[in-house]
């Protein structure tokens, strides 16, 4: 029972993580049609971010076991990733709308300098991010079962960045103009919406997310100028599996990938779980090439 | 006006026709000439290319002149970046030291440092770049058994030769490669021992990395621990650059081993570590012994994650000799005081040292008087880590083997070692419980 | 007579710079260093992979990023017996550290080169056979197309680093150099200038068949099925059909390149299989232009050379400039070199005579027009040109009027169309 509970959670947690590096991709990729190969390097700003606030702030706030500085490093992590993503979007995107293959090759080149960038100011060797004191250790319920804070922290953490993401889309005036635009922007335009507006914005917003997965998993992985590189891939599956431009496909997909490969890892092996993920997605998009999003709408 | 019409035709019809295959000569033509534009010296390369072409061993007739070249060949962009630098850090600072001390044979030593992209046929092209293009005497470089794999037949062909700093799963020895690294018997086949007799574990865990070294250690690891009556309690691989190991921790959980021996390489270390705490471990309740797991990547795991737990090498930076302290301060004043030394920086650091008394010995730069001269002599010198001596027979160092214990400050104390230096054994001759291994090694 | 003279001189035009550079290449040996011929060597297999992408997805318009694998599942499959070959009749020795004490059955038939060859070639050329009917079965387009094949490539990848004892893991297969041919070691001067010849010659007779092919019937309808797959499909074609037949196509070409590539670098290993390497494929095609052909070739080319002297001028920020150099193509040149020097020519070529290169289908060279997502920026601009090309074909017209020889007409008629 416990077993099952444990691999329960431990899947449910690595669907978070998988949402967590996803959702900004499902903002860029479903929304605008933005190949973004950097989204990687926004996660990795987001992890150095969260390094620089713990060199830089922990002492006058507390100390590294209090986590102030990592509470801040959140929003702050959004605020530098999402202006750097703004940056990008003005600079090199806003050219490349309605071409998505040559925003593959141009985010592609810019994630190289961005890594670049990251080894000459951080050096090549990885640094660490250490825990506050709240997410260390975790709920104990007995011999065989221990749910790590840190895991819970993230579930929850995804929890609410999903809450907020609905409410921008779906209640909030700048979420009403941003569908707009994406279902007709020539229209929109002319109702009066700065349609440019909406896309610097909506491509910051998804480079933002990416840089509070990058604080979030300073806490599991390694912080690194390639840390990028370990996610992409994932995060590709996650969105396309859940079908362009579709949030709740993409929720359930990471969810789907996240407990199914647990699983399969629980019975052969980490290499064997990954083909076999893999091999489902393939043979699944060949049944519904649209993503799970697909089952819904039907 | 019909006339003008007819020439403009004419023409017309010349640039229909040749137009696109034109274009496309002349972009061919410019792709040609930036091939050949690409190496430093455009010029002179079609005037050295037959010179090239006959002279196998370069560095033999190597210029006439104050200086000699020494190639660098490490990944400084891609995955490995993040402990391959640091080494080439301290390969470049030995090369200053010796040229500030008068260099070798009354020449200077200059560096052509390149950068193998942590891609292997990318190492192998760099690697004949070196020996063809620049003529290097000697080149130090590579980190994974992969890359090493991938430049072997280059200098073998090419008679080049290559210091690897980086220790290894062994069963491997060339002419053309001197191993300033550990093989297993001076780094794994201890590491077990230490788990065993000091430890007292009586079943053995084996985490690593989907990779060629984990896997061959663990197939040492497997014939040692069915000779010392051991239980292998399981054995577990991650995908390079794995980061998810929840299910791993849950299988050994489940498998309640008394030891976890991890061959875990570079990125994974730092997820495993982090998640393995956070699963409710200590070093007292399941210590995890990590033969990849450096001063360095302590630095990236964060010590307060790893601290207590045990790891295997040669040398640390607290290891107590002179020449460490000096190495220690001279590192830290070339690069930063917030650096830390290891046992693959220290490697990559005397190797050179290594080089240059074989060359000193060979009163030459010439591969083969080298090799010649590490048959010939017994050459020691005085590493950081200890006496280091060249065994000629297998091109691999004496090596004292130092089991250490991470300490809260994230640096590595010293908990056990070896009796001095220990010969090196990369064949794993003579070792009975070996002998499937070593069957095949010794053909 | 006089006809047959022009027709002469007309496909001595054509091909004779083809034949020029390719004979130019064939001569290199004799003026670049050992080590610069490897790189150019490697290099040119590059381009044959591109010239295979530049097919499918130029012309086809289908981003496959498993050209990785099927280049490396050739390369395999030709390493396979060069490793043979270099263990004499010992086992290799990875499958030895991996507790393997017999060849496994599947090896044993690449000890014969002709077996390996055609292995090497046919194995990969099916796969992309039956997978690309069933991606292209239940009408899988676009970019569902490129990350199905990503994640084939990805969970291939994975596969051969976890099987070591048969596939040497993430060392690959390596450690060549004893094989000998002809009494010569692999490595030495005289065999490797050989593979460079036989890839020089590959990669003439890679572009002269995908020429053909965008030339022929076939090839107009893989541009049709790229600008409108439905109303080739309501026409009556049967668009799984051609585009099978031209992905099985670019597999094999780059089954090709692998197969070129292992004897001349030496290894082959999963890192080449990835997701990145794929990617890279696809920029080298974007760089030099899509639906050129040509550009492919360029692409491969330029990049490579780019990357190897930015690698070997600045060893520790070089990423710097290969990614500003991807950014800027994109964004200065976005129909890529070849394709920006052609818009350019023709821009000359309107100038000077008033008749824009209408006949570009004729020669096969059709840009890439990238399809919209929605965003109409390029819609925006788009009416400007069609005026002018409109108009100065008119004037072409009035042109073939006053001149009349038969075979201006036909080009202008093709032009008008």
């Amino acid at each position: 029972m416990d077993a099952i509970i444990l691999q329960t959670f431990n899947g449910l947690s690595l669907g978070s993580i998988l949402l967590m590096v996803s959702l900004g991709l499902a903002f860029a990729f479903g929304l605008m049609g933005v190949i973004n190969m950097a989204h990687g390097e926004f996660i990795m700003i987001g992890a150095y971010t969260a390094y620089v606030f713990q060199e830089a702030f922990a002492h006058s706030l507390g100390g590294v076991e209090a986590g102030v500085w990592f509470v801040l490093a959140i929003p702050a992590a959004f605020l530098v990733a999402a202006l750097l993503g703004a940056l990008m979007e003005v600079t090199m995107i806003r050219f490349l709308y309605g071409r998505p293959l040559d925003t593959l090759l141009a985010t592609w080149g810019a994630g190289l300098v961005l890594q670049q960038a990251a080894r000459s100011i951080f050096g090549a060797p990885n640094v660490n991010v250490s825990s506050p004191i709240w997410l260390q250790g975790g709920f104990d319920f007995g011999a065989q079962l221990l749910l790590p804070y840190k895991r819970i922290f993230i579930i929850v953490l995804v929890a609410v960045i999903i809450g907020a993401v609905y409410f921008y889309l779906y209640r909030s005036a700048n979420g009403r103009r941003l569908r707009a635009v994406m279902q007709n922007r020539e229209m929109a335009s002319c109702l009066g919406v700065r349609s440019r507006w909406v896309d610097a914005s909506t491509f910051a917003l998804g480079t933002g997310l990416a840089g509070v997965a990058g604080v979030a998993l300073t806490q599991l992985g390694s912080i690194g100028p390639s840390l990028g590189t370990f996610y992409i891939v994932d995060a590709f599956m996650v969105v396309v599996l859940g079908g362009v431009g579709r949030l709740p496909g993409t929720i359930l997909a990471a969810l789907l990938i996240g407990i199914s490969n647990t699983l399969l890892e629980l019975g052969t092996s980490a290499t064997v779980g990954k083909v076999l993920v893999l091999l489902a997605i393939i043979a699944f998009l060949q049944w519904k090439p649209s993503g799970l999003a697909a089952l819904q709408t039907r | 006006m019909a006339q003008k019409f007819r020439i403009a035709r004419g023409w017309g019809k010349l640039w229909r026709i040749g137009s696109l295959h034109s274009l496309v000569a002349l972009l061919l033509l410019l792709s040609i000439l930036a091939g050949c534009a690409a190496p430093a010296a455009p010029a002179a390369e079609a005037t050295e290319a037959p010179a090239a072409e006959e002279a196998a061993a370069p560095a033999a007739d190597a210029p006439e002149g104050d200086t000699i070249k020494v190639g660098v060949l490490h990944s400084l962009s891609g995955t490995m970046s993040i402990s391959e630098v640091s080494v080439k850090d301290a390969t470049l600072l030995a090369i200053d030291e010796i040229n500030a001390a008068g260099g070798i044979l009354g020449k200077m030593l200059e560096p052509v440092i390149e950068d193998g992209a942590s891609d292997w046929p990318t190492f192998a092209e760099k690697a004949r770049k070196l020996i063809q293009q620049d003529q290097v005497a000697v080149v130090f470089g590579c980190w994974t058994s992969a890359s090493r794999k991938a430049v072997l037949p280059v200098f073998e062909e090419l008679n080049g030769l290559l210091f690897y700093p980086v220790q290894y799963e062994g069963l491997e020895t060339s002419p053309n490669i001197f191993y300033t690294g550990a093989e297993p018997t001076q780094q794994i086949i201890p590491g077990v021992d230490f788990l065993v007799n000091e430890l007292g574990a009586k079943s053995i865990y084996l985490l690593g990395s989907d990779y060629v070294f984990p896997r061959t250690a663990n197939l040492i690891i497997k014939a040692q621990l069915e000779h010392l009556g051991i239980t292998l309690a399981g054995e577990e691989y991650v995908p390079l650059g794995g980061t998810e190991f929840s299910t791993i921790i849950s299988k050994i959980e489940e498998a309640k081993p008394d030891a976890i021996f991890n061959t875990l390489n570079g990125d994974s270390n730092v997820a495993f570590f982090k998640q393995f705490k956070d699963a409710g471990f200590t070093a007292e309740t399941l210590p995890v012994i990590s033969v990849s797991v450096a001063e360095e990547e302590v630095r990236g795991i964060g010590a307060e994650n790893i601290a207590g737990h045990y790891v295997s090498w040669n040398y640390y930076q607290t290891t107590d000799t002179p020449e460490n302290k000096a190495f220690v301060a001279a590192y830290k004043a070339a690069y930063g005081e917030d650096r830390v030394t290891a046992d693959p920086i220290e490697a990559g650091y005397f190797g050179v040292y290594v080089w240059k008394a074989l060359v000193e010995a060979a009163g030459s730069f010439d591969v083969d008087a080298v090799r010649a001269a590490a048959k010939e002599n017994d050459i020691e010198i005085a590493a950081p880590g200890g006496p280091i001596k060249v065994d000629g027979e297998t091109q691999h160092m004496y090596k004292t083997v130092r089991i250490g214990q991470i300490t809260d400050d994230g640096l590595i104390t010293e908990v056990w070692a070896s009796d001095g230096p220990v010969k090196p054994n990369p064949w794993l001759k003579g070792i009975d419980w070996a002998e499937g291994l070593a069957e095949g090694a010794s053909q | 007579m006089k006809n047959q003279n022009r027709t002469f001189l007309a496909l001595l035009m054509r091909w004779g710079p083809f034949l020029i550079i390719t004979a130019l290449f064939l001569l290199a040996p004799q003026f670049i260093s050992p080590f610069r011929l490897s790189q150019l060597g490697k290099f040119l297999t590059f381009a044959i992979i591109a010239v295979g992408l530049d097919l499918i997805w130029g012309y086809g318009g289908m981003m496959s990023l498993g050209q990785g694998l099927f280049f490396s599942l050739g390369a395999y499959g030709f390493a396979m017996y060069l490793k043979l070959l270099a263990s004499g009749d010992k086992i290799p020795d990875f499958m030895f550290w991996s507790g393997l004490t017999e060849l496994p059955w599947f090896w044993a038939p690449f000890s014969n080169p002709l077996f390996a060859v055609v292995a090497a070639l046919v194995i990969p050329s099916l796969i992309a056979a039956i997978v690309g009917y069933f991606i292209f079965r239940s009408r899988v387009q676009g970019v569902y197309f490129s990350i199905i094949t990503q994640a084939l490539t990805l969970l291939t990848s994975i596969w051969f680093v976890g099987q070591q004892a048969y596939t040497g893991g993430t060392n690959g297969i390596t450690n060549l150099g004893s094989a000998k041919f002809f009494g010569q070691s692999l490595l030495s001067t005289g065999v490797q200038t050989g593979f460079y010849l036989a890839t020089v010659i590959c990669l003439a007779l890679v572009y002269v068949l995908a020429r053909w092919v965008t030339d022929s019937r076939f090839g107009r309808l893989l541009i049709a099925l790229r600008d409108d797959e439905a109303r080739v499909r309501f026409l009556g074609y049967d668009p799984v059909l051609i585009k099978t037949l031209v992905f099985t196509l670019s597999a094999g070409i780059a089954a090709l390149a692998g197969v070129l590539f292992v004897p001349q670098v030496g290894i082959i290993s999963p890192a080449n299989m990835g997701v990145v390497p794929s990617i890279e494929m696809v920029i080298w095609v974007a760089l030099g232009g899509r639906g050129t052909l040509i550009g492919a070739i360029v692409g491969a080319l330029v990049v490579n050379f780019g990357r190897s002297y930015f690698s070997e001028t600045y060893p520790e920020i070089w990423q710097y400039f290969l990614g500003l150099l991807f950014v800027a193509v994109v964004l200065l040149f976005p129909a890529g070199i070849v394709g920006s020097l052609m818009q350019g020519f023709n821009w000359l070529r309107i100038r000077i005579q008033g008749e824009p290169m209408s006949d570009m289908t004729e020669y096969g060279t059709t840009p890439y027009r990238p399809i919209t997502l929605g965003h109409s920026a390029s819609n925006l601009s788009a009416p400007a040109a069609p005026a002018a090309t409109s108009t100065s074909t008119a004037t072409s017209a009035t042109a073939s009027a006053t001149v009349s020889s038969p075979s201006s007409t036909t080009a202008t008629a093709k032009g008008g169309s």
